[in-house]
């Protein structure tokens, strides 16, 4: 393991090609669409000489390899620039307004997926040939090819519609919004002993985090039931029960084994959660990065969207890396 | 006498119909003894030894006889009680050591875990158990620190074996412990075994080597299609086989000087399923007569227990 700081190391810099073809990429989109920034804003009404002011300004008249090594100039140096839009303010201060909400509906998501996947995918592999078991392959399909706005409306059709008990959307009530410590309300609620606002954040939380979670936990299931399977069968089971190893612990053994192929989906899920976040955010106006990004696409907000996937990439990159810890700690065999 | 086996019978109930992998078989074991069950692949050998055990997973099922085992009826015992008995009465050591340590765990963790379910000793006692275990079979102390995948296979078996006499069991049950070993290593965990009868354990062997069986036991059964059909002192047994299968198996065994022909048994063992009326080795049998056309009993012959119409 004495590698393993060397292996973070090089895992690491092998983010910087990909967020280098990444943004080479949503740079060369962005600009094949047609509009730009300063029509999208102002509209096509105002004075050509007013519109090539403005593009002057905001550095849009300049040949695009110039904007290309302009603005990678800026990434590498931690700049991801300004919004092109209206109050112009830093890339990096409108991701911080987003990104907790993003975060929190992630992880909310993400538990809930896991501990849905986890639970559906073990009692089918225990039972398994029972009715239960297909009940459970059935529901591994189905959750897997879910259309999140659709289910997601589905949810806010039964829970906020007619049994009215459930937020539909937003992130929390007008005024209920807790002082900020770490932007993820539900922490912030609890860190300042504000009940309401945990009550709230929960609440609203509950319908787009259990969108995901459904929607997510089919991969979970399936991939557990057929995992745990197999290892049940594996003569090392059969060896501790007969040194008479009480079934919970052999239960236990077990369930680790099968997790190490559950732990890599983890990392990809975590990928997909935040494109699934993207559809999430609008079903259920969640002020996120899904919401900002779209919104900001619309705009042409050259820098928003190209700050937007480089923090993604960046984050995602770094989940992956944490997972292959994980997944090092958990499995002996592995070594870099 | 330390465990009986009684009629005992062990069925899989599959879709294609039941398969009496056991079928009604008679044995027993006394205390220090080395007893082998030889006979091919799907004999029934495991499946005995599994039984014993009470491992015997759905859609498989004992549905008839009796194991005493130490004065203990072990088919009467609850879950909670059987699982005492495993690992700390009675020892077990699988055939593929590659595929029966938990590979996550350390090999200490593994031996530790087994004395505490056994034993009240704290953590840092059961770990100092483990290491004397894997030094009694010539493995370094150290090991317990290690993972299965650092180990051979000859070293992972000796450390199966560390495992199932751990707790001092009185019995041994060692299914084909070294059909995945090279020869040297075979050598060594044989000798192993004939070690844990000296220290007074009796042994199960499960394998299908007769020379190897031969060699190391004082008694052999041998078993054909789910049927014991041959048991008795080793010696007599190999050297004067009454039942013709076992002559058919002994002559079956390759010697090295060349000073004898191989005869192959003709023939293939039968569907389980739909074994052949009557004695079920009749269709391979070059003495089967009218007769065999019923199930022959178990007669005793010179203090040796054969199934088989020639001795009826």
């Amino acid at each position: 393991m004495s590698s393993l700081p060397a292996y973070i190391i090089t895992r690491f810099l092998m983010v910087i090609p990909t967020v280098l073809i990444l943004l080479t990429i949503v740079f060369l989109i962005l600009r094949i669409i047609p509009g730009d920034p300063i029509t999208a804003m102002v509209g096509q009404k105002v004075p050509e000489e007013i519109l090539q002011k403005m593009r002057h300004e905001a550095g849009l008249d300049k040949p695009y390899h110039e904007q290309y090594i302009d603005y990678l100039r800026g990434v590498f140096t931690g700049d991801l620039g300004k919004s092109m839009i209206w109050g112009k303010r830093p890339v990096i201060a409108e991701i911080m307004d987003h990104f907790p909400a993003t975060l929190e509906l992630t992880i909310f998501g993400f538990v809930l997926s896991v501990l849905i996947g986890v639970a559906t995918g073990s009692i089918a592999a225990f039972r398994r040939g029972s009715k239960v078991d297909s009940g459970m392959r059935i529901y591994s399909i189905v959750a897997y090819t879910l259309f999140i706005p659709w289910f997601g409306m589905l949810l806010q059709m039964l829970f906020g519609v007619y049994l009215k008990i459930l937020p539909i959307g937003g992130r929390i009530t007008p005024g209920n919004t807790p002082e900020t410590i770490t932007g993820l309300y539900v922490v912030d609620s609890i860190l300042t002993l504000n009940i309401n606002s945990l009550v709230d954040a929960l609440a609203h939380l509950a319908l787009p985090a259990l969108t995901l979670g459904i929607v997510l936990s089919g991969a979970y299931t399936r991939l557990l039931r057929n995992n745990l399977i197999d290892v049940l069968s594996q003569d090392f089971v059969k060896a501790y029960r007969a040194r008479g190893v009480r079934n919970r612990k052999v239960v236990f053994h077990a369930m680790k084994n099968a997790f190490i192929p559950v732990v890599t989906l983890m990392g990809l899920q975590f990928a997909i959660l935040l494109a699934g976040a993207v559809l999430t955010e609008s079903t259920f106006s969640w002020p996120g990065m899904g919401t900002f990004l779209i919104e900001r696409i619309e705009y042409r907000d050259y820098t928003s969207v190209q700050g937007a996937i480089v923090f993604y990439a960046v984050f995602v990159a770094l989940i992956s890396l944490l997972v292959d810890v994980i997944y090092a700690l958990l499995d002996p065999r592995i070594r870099y | 006498m330390l465990l009986e086996i009684e009629k005992l019978t062990t069925v899989f109930r599959t879709r294609r119909g039941v398969v009496r992998a056991v079928d009604n078989v008679t044995m027993s074991i006394n205390k220090g003894e080395f007893v082998s069950i030889v006979g091919e692949s799907g004999c029934g050998k495991s499946t005995l030894a599994h039984s014993v055990m009470r491992l015997i997973d759905p859609p498989g099922e004992i549905s008839g006889g009796k194991i005493t085992f130490d004065g203990v009826d072990l088919l009467s015992l609850s879950d909670e009680e059987m699982r005492k008995i495993r690992g700390s009465k009675i020892g077990m050591v699988f055939q593929n050591p590659m595929t029966s340590l938990d590979p996550l765990e350390k090999v200490g963790d593994q031996i530790s875990e087994t004395i505490m379910e056994h034993m009240d000793v704290t953590k840092k006692e059961a770990w100092q158990m483990a290491r004397e275990m894997l030094e009694k079979v010539g493995l370094q102390p150290e090991r317990v620190d290690s993972y299965p995948h650092q180990l051979s296979g000859g070293q992972r078996q000796r450390v199966m074996i560390a495992m199932a006499i751990s707790l001092n069991p009185k019995l041994l049950i060692a299914d084909e412990p070294t059909t995945a070993l090279d020869v040297i290593v075979q050598e060594k965990i044989m000798d192993f075994l004939e070690d844990m009868k000296r220290e007074g354990r009796a042994v199960m062997l499960i394998t299908h080597d007769f020379a190897l069986a031969a060699e190391r036991s004082d008694r052999i059964a041998v078993m054909y299609a789910g049927w014991l059909v041959e048991m008795g002192d080793a010696e007599t047994l190999t050297n004067d086989p009454l039942h013709p299968y076992t002559k058919g198996l002994i002559q079956s065994v390759p010697d090295v000087w060349m000073d004898k022909d191989i005869k192959p048994l003709p023939g293939f063992p039968p569907d389980l399923i739909n074994p052949p009326e009557g004695c079920r080795f009749r269709p391979r049998c070059s003495n089967a007569s009218e007769m065999c056309m019923k199930e022959p009993p178990e007669v005793e012959v010179d203090g040796r227990v054969v199934k088989c119409w020639l001795y009826g």
